[in-house]
């Protein structure tokens, strides 16, 4: 079936085939035609952002929340470099999203024309694959093979740059049907042999760990639920990347909490004692091993990815499986039950004993107050308060963020939207009214940072503007935290230009903006305060104010190994925790 | 990066990155000839620090739209597996074959070389020119211009050897390679 059509047309039309409800825009110049193209129909709802940025940031929360692909649309020049930072935080994070960005008319392009820019050039190295349209008869194909690329194999950022001429031209549209891209075959399948053999090894490991990262939710819900199948069935203890929260449910026995930088002691003590080390979905980033020629020195490593080159990029594996989690899991489960495996009943008894004592020394313990709130416990009431509902947490960047990893506990996959991999300052407000537009009945909160929330506190008025009652949870202690912590760490306390001047009134501000503010300063108040904003059917900006001095424990300084880690009781002075080489380091 | 650490006596991990040493591979890397795709494949170079020594590139299969890209990069035996493993995720890249793994093809190279002179100078230059089967492409009677193909080993002692006689200049085209034997890559 074939229609006549204008390129704009086209646009929406391949959307709605794709089953795209929501587009998150901002019009210009060179985006018009698409726009009236809009206009003139329902089926996909243009949710208006306030900056680009926004834009992709909503399309991220939008598409980690439910698995689906998530769609943008902004004008030339400065709308595609604006959207530049979201792109590549879906780069680093696998986010499966279309991006269509207008381009000025094809006999202008190089000619340095009102908002030109080279679209493709720029966004070449922060999209999984990037097209300029040049003929009409091109954009069916490209528009559906887009939406393919997006969300198969590693998930990522598709950009799709269309000159203007072309969204005017008339073409023949036809529906999506299998585009058959001759080169890009993703491999869902691993290789039977390596999965045969990590399972042998695994039944005779002495001391597993299995480490698992955000492939495992990218794979879809039915991952999670093997992934959960097989950790119980062998009895291994379990630990998480930032990104993979969620995977495997924190209200379990065999939930070890998160590793790396600011994970637990017995994931990261486990992690470097461990035997036998069953990566699924993670990367090995730097964040997680710390210090790389120390990590996991013993252990006989599995890594299963659908990225090849993640796949001895930064550690050397011993058993690479390159496939889909959820097929490499299942096949896994499978030889696993026929061969009526089973894990070595005393060695696992003696680890599980040696875990409880990291454990013991609990490693998120902090020193609590009656006169401040500390910002972990903001956290854990919040958890309290809302762990019974469907909630839906998002976060910007820095202390607030480890210190919801830590302290908020996830049930489900899809739950958790935060930006790991690029870490952007920003990211949660725009991605959490993503969240809300997903899913309108649900409880989404944004646990923010004062100065992370203020590079992208604009999009505040898209929330009110659409009706998405998200709740921004700010963690207010006045400093660029993390930045703090690490001049701590790094630079002799000297706070260059990471104190939080002139911050507004955050409850003046939300009320000039139409939604609800909020503030709380007492830990007395908290319990009564979170009831009242979860309570309020608006967008409400919560302003808890809570201790300035407080640092996130554990902390592996880098350059350090995992058991090396600074705990918060130590009493080690963070001055002295770092080498001379380590702070060379990120 | 962590890659910075420097190796120590206390490493746990033998096949840490900073013990390798740097090993030189040709790569066969068969594209889509679409607008941007050595932009890709070269942006992906510099982007992740890698090395190009050698770059060539043209169309091969004209009904297809495919090129045939052939790079020579240097680096850690970790670096080139992720390089070809970089290439392969390209969505363009139909197939990447390292031809020095397969121990197996024929690189070539080909060379015009500009050498200017007079009397003896020229007569030692043409002499040197048969004995490395170069012909001369172009002449004046103060120059020639040779073609020379062979490995780039050969081409770099031609050129040595011009340097003396009158060299002016070089131009190369990089180097091609191809597997021996029936099959195709």
């Amino acid at each position: 079936m074939t229609k006549e059509m204008t390129g704009a047309e086209m646009v929406i039309q391949a959307m709605a085939d794709q089953g795209v409800k929501h587009l998150f825009g901002y019009p210009g110049g060179a985006v018009l035609p698409i726009y009236d193209a809009i206009f003139a129909q329902t089926e996909v709802k243009h949710i208006l952002v306030r900056h680009e940025q926004g834009a992709v940031h909503a399309a991220e929360g939008y598409a980690r929340s439910t698995g689906k692909v998530g769609c943008i649309l902004v004008t030339s020049g400065p709308g595609a470099t604006n959207a530049v930072t979201g792109l590549t935080d879906a780069l680093c994070d696998s986010i499966p999203l279309v991006c269509i960005t207008g381009q000025v008319p094809t006999h202008l392009i190089g000619n340095d024309a009102f908002q030109e820019c080279d679209t493709v050039g720029i966004t070449r190295p922060c999209t999984k694959h990037n097209y300029l349209v040049k003929r009409i008869e091109d954009l069916p194909r490209i528009l559906h093979e887009a939406f393919h690329i997006a969300s198969s194999g590693r998930p990522g950022p598709v950009v799709i740059d269309i000159p203007k001429d072309i969204q005017f031209a008339k073409g023949l549209y036809s529906k999506p049907k299998e585009f058959p891209h001759t080169g890009y075959k993703p491999k869902l399948k691993g290789d039977m042999a390596a999965i045969k053999a990590a399972v042998e090894l695994m039944a005779n490991a002495k001391r597993p760990m299995f480490y698992t990262g955000g492939g495992v939710i990218n794979s879809g819900k039915h991952a999670s639920e093997l992934l959960k199948e097989l950790v119980r069935l062998t009895g291994f203890p379990i630990t998480s990347t930032l990104m993979g929260l969620g995977a495997y449910p924190a209200a379990d026995p065999q939930w070890m909490g998160m590793l790396g930088m600011h994970g637990t002691m017995e994931a990261n003590m486990a992690m470097h004692d461990c035997d036998v080390m069953i990566c699924v979905g993670a990367r090995f980033d730097d964040r997680i091993t710390g210090r790389i020629d120390a990590f996991s020195p013993g252990s006989k490593k599995i890594h299963i990815d659908i990225d090849a080159s993640s796949i001895n990029k930064n550690v050397k594996v011993d058993i690479p499986i390159v496939g889909d989690c959820a097929h490499v899991l299942e096949d896994m489960l499978r030889l696993w039950k026929a061969q009526a495996k089973h894990n070595d009943k005393k060695a696992m008894g003696d680890w599980w004993k040696q875990i409880a004592k990291w454990r013991d020394r609990k490693s998120l313990a902090y020193r609590g107050s009656n006169e401040v709130i500390k910002p972990q416990y903001a956290i854990q009431r919040l958890y309290e308060a809302t762990k019974d509902k469907d909630v839906y947490i998002t976060t910007e960047v820095g202390q607030h963020q480890m210190w919801a990893a830590q302290f908020f506990h996830f049930q489900e996959p899809n739950r958790w939207m935060t930006s790991g991999g690029l870490g952007t300052m920003g990211y949660g407000l725009p991605a959490s009214v993503g969240v809300q537009l997903a899913h309108p009945k649900s409880l989404v909160i944004d646990i923010a940072g004062e100065a992370s929330v203020q590079m992208t506190m604009q999009e505040l008025s898209t929330a009110v503007q659409y009706r998405l009652p998200i709740k921004i949870f700010i963690l207010n202690n006045g400093y660029m935290g993390m930045v703090r912590q690490w001049q701590e760490l790094l630079h002799g306390n000297r706070y260059s230009e990471s104190y939080s001047e002139a911050l507004p009134d955050f409850v003046k501000l939300a009320e000039a903006m139409h939604a609800v503010g909020i503030r709380c300063e007492k830990p007395g108040d908290l319990d009564h305060a979170i009831k009242e904003m979860i309570d309020i059917d608006r967008p409400v900006l919560f302003d808890c104010v809570v201790d300035q001095k407080e640092n996130c424990f554990p902390m592996i300084p880098s350059g350090k190994a995992h058991n090396e880690m600074i705990l918060g009781d130590s009493g080690v002075s963070l001055d002295d925790a770092i080498t001379e080489e380590g702070k060379m380091l990120v | 990066m962590n890659a910075n650490v420097p190796s120590s006596s206390t490493s746990h991990y033998p096949t840490a990155p900073t013990a390798q040493s740097d090993v030189t591979h040709t790569l066969s890397v068969l594209v889509d000839n679409e607008p941007g795709v050595l932009a890709r494949v070269v942006g992906l170079f510099s982007g992740r620090g890698y090395n190009i020594e050698s770059l060539t590139v043209s169309e091969t299969q004209h009904a297809k739209h495919q090129s045939l890209i052939t790079i020579v990069t240097t680096g850690k035996p970790m670096v080139i597996e992720q390089i070809k493993n970089q290439l392969d995720r390209l969505v363009p890249v139909h197939r990447v074959v390292d031809m020095t793994l397969s121990g197996r093809s024929i690189e070539r190279e080909l060379a015009m070389v500009k050498v200017a002179g007079k009397g003896d100078n020229r007569v030692e230059a043409l002499r040197l020119a048969d004995a490395f089967r170069a012909r001369v492409i172009d002449a004046t009677t103060e120059s020639f211009v040779f073609e020379i193909t062979g490995k780039s080993d050969k081409i770099e002692q031609f050129v040595a050897l011009m340097l003396p006689l009158g060299l002016v200049e070089v131009s190369r085209t990089g180097i091609a390679a191809i597997a021996r034997g029936p099959e195709a890559m």
